[in-house]
């Protein structure tokens, strides 16, 4: 997808958040040089097309009392990962599933999934049940937690 | 935080209604005021439990760059090659993990060939190798929270 200059304009006024009044569009629209009712448009079409994968509340888990990360990767044969991947990314526990490349002899694993807990008990927990119940005993895999996080600003755009 | 303040935000990870009056109808929906439920938003906002309420953008639709990266850092090194990593305007976030590989940080850059460059530009500040692992297929991106 191409976007326009207003697209961007409106893309970066909104990145750090809506304002949070009544009408947030219509202030929106003003720092942009737009009339409402086209950011609001512009602001569908965006997420029609995936630009904007989702809107509203971003949370910061940790102070929200999840305070314990692990990634789990896995080494799946590459005829099962689509399988593995699709069903693990269904688990409730499971925030966000990914397939990458392996980097061999050093990194086996191409299947990537985050699973946040309240600590590391819960999340090993969770890791079973999920191992069991989708039939994974017999794969590879490997539990990372996270220690230190040493810097968090999030993505921004242009 | 009260159990409607929990139920905003097990409702609103998503789904925000784009109109002219979003706020009047989220609030609707949760049987809830307009007024209350901005005053809410804000109120967690400024506690540091919520760190927008706004826009997740799909960064490889911007046009930009997005990858997972990993590195094996000797533990008395640690700190000095986390600052220089963090250095980079590029690291969005960078966490310790307890691994060989025990450095994990993600990069977004304005355009997807400037992966590669940050990538050479790492590995030349620190002299350690960087493990570049961009994801090629997603299954779940909902990195929803529930209370």
């Amino acid at each position: 997808m191409v976007l326009s200059e207003a697209d961007n304009d409106l893309i970066k006024a909104i990145q750090g958040g809506l304002p949070l009044v009544p009408r947030p569009w219509s202030e929106v629209a003003r720092q942009v040089g737009l009339a409402e009712s086209e950011v609001i448009e512009r602001v569908r079409a965006l997420q029609e097309t995936g630009v904007i994968r989702r809107f509203g509340i971003v949370v910061r888990h940790h102070e929200l009392g999840y305070h314990a990360n692990a990634m789990v990767v896995w080494d799946v044969p590459d005829d099962q990962v689509e399988q593995v991947g699709e069903a693990l990314g269904r688990q409730r526990c499971v925030t966000l599933c990914y397939r990458r490349p392996r980097r061999l002899p050093h990194w086996p694993y191409n299947l990537f999934s985050m699973i946040h807990g309240k600590n590391r008990e819960r999340v090993l927990d969770y890791i079973d049940q999920i191992t069991e119940e989708l039939g994974l005993r017999e794969i590879p895999k490997e539990v990372l937690f996270s220690g230190r996080r040493f810097k968090q600003r999030g993505a921004k755009y242009r | 935080m009260d159990d409607i303040d929990r139920k905003i935000i097990n409702h609103l990870q998503g789904g925000f209604p784009v109109t002219e009056r979003p706020f009047r109808d989220a609030a609707d929906k949760l049987g809830l005021e307009e007024e209350a439920l901005i005053r809410r938003i804000s109120r967690l906002l400024e506690a540091g439990y919520l760190s927008r309420f706004g826009p997740m953008y799909h960064a490889e639709k911007l046009g930009g760059g997005l990858s997972l990266c990993a590195m094996a850092v000797p533990e008395e090194r640690f700190e000095q090659v986390a600052d220089q990593v963090n250095a980079f305007p590029e690291v969005a976030h960078n966490y310790a993990r307890d691994h060989k590989l025990n450095m994990w940080f993600v990069l977004a850059t304005e355009t997807p060939e400037r992966i590669d460059q940050v990538v050479e530009e790492i590995e030349a500040a620190t002299g350690h190798k960087v493990y570049n692992m961009p994801k090629k297929e997603e299954f779940y991106v909902g990195l929803r929270f529930r209370l």
